[in-house]
């Protein structure tokens, strides 16, 4: 964490994103897309690392990112994720959700796809509805989901004008995040502190489950998933508390870790490397968890994961006690709490961080201090 | 009234004659609303059509440049950095902190300056292009006059130092040089280059002896007879004392030395040594501050303070800060010579050579276009604790009424009002009030934005605001149809009588569709459910159809109960309860007991006269008398029934 770069971009920072790279191939990661909020005329904007073939005096790489291209967004950007390698779906306060393309040619974005309604608010007693933000977004090639203020839940395909399905009134309060469980289920996040799968096998507007934090009903607003165990889920909440949930037993999270001082708007797991959890703050802070210190032979074990997170899943819940060292380590409640490690990744505390991606050894983060930082060597 | 320190600027409204009509104006916080009014003294003029716009009037228009955004943000964490040292630091260490944040703000300045100038050469159309270079010249005053205040009343530099400093601040800001030695060193033959000799001149006015003697060994080593002359003149550059930052050589020590090498310089004049080149000669007597030798050379000095460091360096170059200023007039006057008058930026720098920081300031203030400048430059002067004794006859300090002039604009402006925020911080007397102001009219679009207005609010312990934004975005979700929404945030607020009417809406459509809509809250509503006693209603109520169902009658029915005699539930949905307790009634067991039947009864019979009183907020419509009549006497019939079977119950119970 030697070298992190900033760059100011006029314009306040909602939402960053790596563009995935192609499964098996040697690329490395270089660009990444960025959505704007609260400016008069918002964006989103595709930016490169890369070096352009220039290298600098020092032999290194040129250290700004560089604008490749952007569009007009109405409205905010409320969340943004790549469907593919060409494809950003971004969700918008309007009740909007659009699909942009990249076409790489001549380094420009078009609309590709637009549900205009996806979200709205109907007013008592009379049929006119009113948008109402959508507040996030996920995708899963060919679905994606969406969830707003409206408390209402979208599934759309890319190839369909018309959402697949729609569970009007899923929650009583606002959405403020969604992501995938298994594929056809997915986990949203409340403003009430509860956790709900919801299983599209299933008709009627019920969730599958409810999980929720205890008492005071602290909202919570993001969620991510544990990349190789899917049953261990991270939130982050408005006190800033980090909850880590085993959602195959309890409706209470496994453990609450006290983190940032306010909001927490984004918690990531590595995708590469799930021992590592990245998430920031409206205090204007960005904290590194690396919960693979210090206990070498579970590490190991950890690495192999992967493939055989079905089986590791069934093995814990029976014999707990015998294989301990193949519970993920961040399910170790009590004793794993003084076991992680947090690094502060920000030089200087600035304005709310609103947004972070990693992906390989790449991090980037937006904020409403109007910079974008990026950093290459998250692991030297 | 008060005297005007300049003359107001007029700005033209379009479309509006101002000779024929008038106008009416409003203010806001950082901008004013101007139309035309219909309000004529003779009614002739009504037929003539008027502009029917409505103009709003921004004070400052830098705040939305795009680039000047960059300076805001980046200095905005400067600024904050800067509040955040340690009070208790004094002496050396405090006052590199504080020269170093002075080079951080002076940086930004900079990248901006060639962001800016790299715009305004791009040329992409006239108008912006000249938009864009006078905010070049006006950034790099500003960059000019900051750097000179660090110099003089940050960097405090000595009699010595100063002038090293000073020259510093001229080789930064005439550089022009760069690229005339580039032009000149690229030719093939330099020495002959047309010019030549302008170049040699600027490096020996601004001080750069050892560039300006490689450029005489060129000109030495193509022309012979000169040769001789470029050599002396040469070691006359490499023999000047100058003070070195690792010398420990006194003051006097080095005016001793530099009197001698000056007569030395004086007697090559004096023997003609350089007579035969006009050039050579012209450069000694530069050396020997010569002023109108200097003078001679203004197209190349460019200005008087250029021209003021140069008769400095080479004839007093170990002034005294005091002595400053006395130079600096002469230099203003002799460089203008009376043709020309002096402009503001003129005058601002000979407030900074007079020390006059309260001139500088209010200056600055008049002629720059923002308040950036003097906000950021202001506070920290004062963090060099050198405005303290000043206080104005209005609001509180300088410091303070420049911070809020500049946060108040940022507010003005639709994105930038969070950096307002930390400013409004570090105002002491009225940056608390100032926020609260701004704050409530931050429109809240979203809930993410509405969020985090609320956390800066709660953050300050603000609870009138955070009460007030709670409740708009309650009332939002009821306009909205979302009463599990509306009724989170009466909670989060506190607000009783909120969640009342809420309450109220929740209990309407129960009555009118049967069924509890966003049993996801209510049943989570926990110790929140004591915020108003219609709320705890709901819950209870809530969880009485939640036993029922259970089949938890016995629970269910004294729950039931409860909630009429312990007055909790509104009269006007006792009949709905007695409704309720129908069923359980007429169950096959006994469920209510005599006891409680009795009290059930009561609660019936007071109903009539119940009815009518007045201020209960979700009165029923009235229904068809006779469906009530009805009900009244199915209930009566099955309390009845009710009440035997419990008596004799309980007495078979008693009796066995």
């Amino acid at each position: 964490m030697e070298e992190i770069y900033a760059k100011f971009v006029s314009q306040k920072i909602s939402k960053t994103r790596w563009r995935p790279v192609p499964p098996g191939s040697l690329q490395t990661v270089e660009t990444f897309a960025t959505g704007s909020w609260d400016n008069e005329e918002n964006y989103v904007s595709l930016w490169s690392i890369g070096d352009f073939g220039n290298l600098d005096s020092d032999g290194g790489f040129e250290g700004d990112h560089q604008l490749l291209c952007d569009i007009r967004h109405h409205g905010d950007v409320m969340d943004l994720q790549f469907f593919d390698q060409e494809r950003i779906v971004a969700a918008s306060s309007t009740g909007c959700v659009t699909v942009f393309l990249h076409h790489p040619n001549n380094q420009t974005l078009s609309v590709s796809q637009q549900w205009t309604t996806a979200h709205y608010h109907t007013g008592p007693g009379s049929p006119s509805c009113s948008s109402a933000p959508c507040t996030g977004v996920v995708c899963s090639n060919p679905e994606i989901v969406t969830v707003g203020e409206d408390g209402r839940i979208n599934l759309f395909r890319a190839d369909h004008k018309e959402a697949i399905r729609t569970i009007d009134n899923a929650d009583s309060s606002t959405l403020h995040a969604v992501t995938f469980l298994r594929t056809p289920e997915i986990l949203t996040v409340n403003s009430i502190g509860q956790l709900k799968i919801w299983d599209f096998r299933q008709q009627g507007n019920e969730p599958s489950q409810i999980l929720s934090l205890t008492g005071d009903r602290v909202p919570l607003h993001c969620v991510d998933r544990h990349p190789n165990q899917q049953h261990v889920v991270a939130t982050g909440g408005q006190d800033g508390m980090l909850s880590i949930w085993d959602v195959r037993q309890g409706t209470m999270p496994v453990s609450l870790l006290k983190a940032h001082e306010a909001e927490m708007w984004e918690v990531h797991f590595h995708p590469s490397n799930p021992d590592h959890l990245f998430t920031c703050s409206e205090d204007g802070s960005l904290w590194h968890w690396d919960a693979s210190t210090d206990v070498p032979e579970k590490s190991s074990l950890f690495h192999q994961g992967g493939r055989n997170s079905t089986f590791l899943s069934h093995s814990i819940s029976n014999q707990a006690n015998v294989h301990q060292s193949l519970i993920s380590s961040w399910l170790i409640t009590d004793p794993a709490k003084d076991r992680i490690e947090i690094t502060s990744l920000l030089p200087n505390r600035t304005l709310s961080v609103n947004s972070l991606d990693v992906l390989g050894p790449c991090l980037v983060c937006g904020t409403d201090a109007e910079a974008i930082y990026v950093t290459r060597q998250l692991f030297s | 009234m008060e005297e005007l320190d300049g003359e107001p600027t007029v700005t033209l409204i379009p479309g509006v004659n101002s000779q024929k009509k008038q106008m009416c104006f409003d203010w806001g916080p950082g901008e004013m609303l101007v139309c035309e009014t219909s309000f004529n003294k003779k009614e002739k003029s009504d037929m003539m059509p008027g502009c029917p716009f409505i103009h709003i009037i921004r004070k400052n228009e830098d705040v939305y440049s795009q680039i000047l955004r960059k300076l805001f943000n980046e200095s905005h964490g400067i600024f904050v950095g800067l509040q955040r040292i340690e009070e208790a630091l004094t002496g050396k260490s405090r006052k590199t902190q504080l020269v170093r944040v002075s080079k951080n703000y002076r940086s930004v300045i900079r990248a901006c300056l060639e962001e800016m100038h790299q715009l305004a050469i791009a040329g992409k159309d006239p108008a912006s292009d000249r938009q864009f270079s006078i905010q070049v010249s006006s950034l790099s005053a500003m960059e000019l006059i900051w750097n000179l205040c660090e110099i003089l009343f940050i960097e405090v530099a000595p009699a010595g130092p100063l002038l090293l400093h000073l020259l510093d601040w001229v080789q930064l800001h005439v550089c022009e040089v760069d690229s005339l030695s580039a032009d000149v060193l690229g030719s093939e033959n330099p020495s002959k280059h047309e010019r030549f000799w302008n170049l040699v001149t600027v490096l020996v006015l601004q001080g750069r002896l050892d560039e300006a003697r490689q450029m005489l060994s060129k000109e030495a080593s193509t022309s012979p007879t000169s040769a001789g002359m470029c050599r002396i003149l040469g070691d006359l550059m490499r023999t000047m004392p100058v003070l070195s930052p690792g010398n420990t050589q006194t003051l006097t020590e080095l005016e001793l030395k530099w009197q001698h090498w000056h007569e030395g310089c004086e007697r090559h004049l004096q023997d003609g040594t350089f007579a035969s080149s006009p050039h050579l000669e012209s450069l000694c007597k530069i050396m020997l501050g010569d002023e109108a030798a200097l003078l001679e050379q203004k197209e190349l000095l460019s200005n008087w303070y250029h021209f003021l460091v140069t008769r400095l360096l080479y004839s007093h170059p170990t002034v005294k800060p005091m002595d400053l200023h006395f130079y600096a007039q002469s230099s203003l006057d002799l460089f203008l010579g009376g043709e020309s008058s002096p402009e503001p930026l003129d005058n601002i720098l000979m407030a900074a050579f007079e020390f006059d920081i309260h001139q500088v300031i209010k200056e600055c203030s008049i002629s720059l276009s923002n308040w950036w400048f003097v906000a950021h430059l202001t506070d920290l002067l004062d963090h060099c604790r050198l405005l303290q004794s000043h206080n104005l006859y209005f609001g509180s300090n300088m410091r303070e009424f420049l911070l809020l002039e500049y946060a108040s604009g940022l507010f003005a402006h639709h994105s930038l009002w969070q950096l307002g925020v930390d400013y409004f911080d570090y105002c002491p007397e009225l940056g608390r009030v100032s926020l609260e102001l701004h704050i409530e009219r931050i429109p809240l679009s979203t809930e993410q934005k509405a969020l985090k207005v609320l956390r800066v609010c709660e953050q300050r312990q603000m609870t009138e605001q955070v009460r007030s934004i709670c409740k708009i975005l309650a009332m939002k979700a009821v306009r909205n149809n979302r009463l599990g929404s509306a009724l989170s945030w009466s909670i989060r607020a506190k607000d009783a009588a909120f969640a009342t009417l809420v309450s109220d809406r929740f209990l309407r459509d129960y009555c009118e569709r049967g069924c509890f809509s966003d049993l996801d809250l209510i049943d989570n509503l926990g110790p929140a459910m004591m915020l108003s006693d219609r709320l705890t209603f709901l819950g209870k109520y809530r969880e009485f159809h939640r036993l029922y169902g259970e089949k938890r009658f016995v629970d269910a029915a004294s729950l039931l109960l409860s909630l009429m005699t312990s007055q909790i539930a509104p009269r006007s949905f006792w009949m709905t309860l007695l409704t309720d307790a129908l069923p359980l009634l007429e169950q096959k067991q006994v469920i209510f007991s005599a006891e409680q039947t009795y009290e059930l009864m009561r609660c019936l019979e007071d109903l009539p006269s119940g009815r009518p009183v007045r201020g209960e907020p979700d009165a029923q419509p009235l229904q068809d008398d006779d469906v009530e009549a009805t009900k009244v006497e199915m209930l009566r019939l099955a309390l009845a029934r009710n009440l035997a079977r419990s008596i004799i119950k309980e007495g078979s119970l008693e009796g066995s």
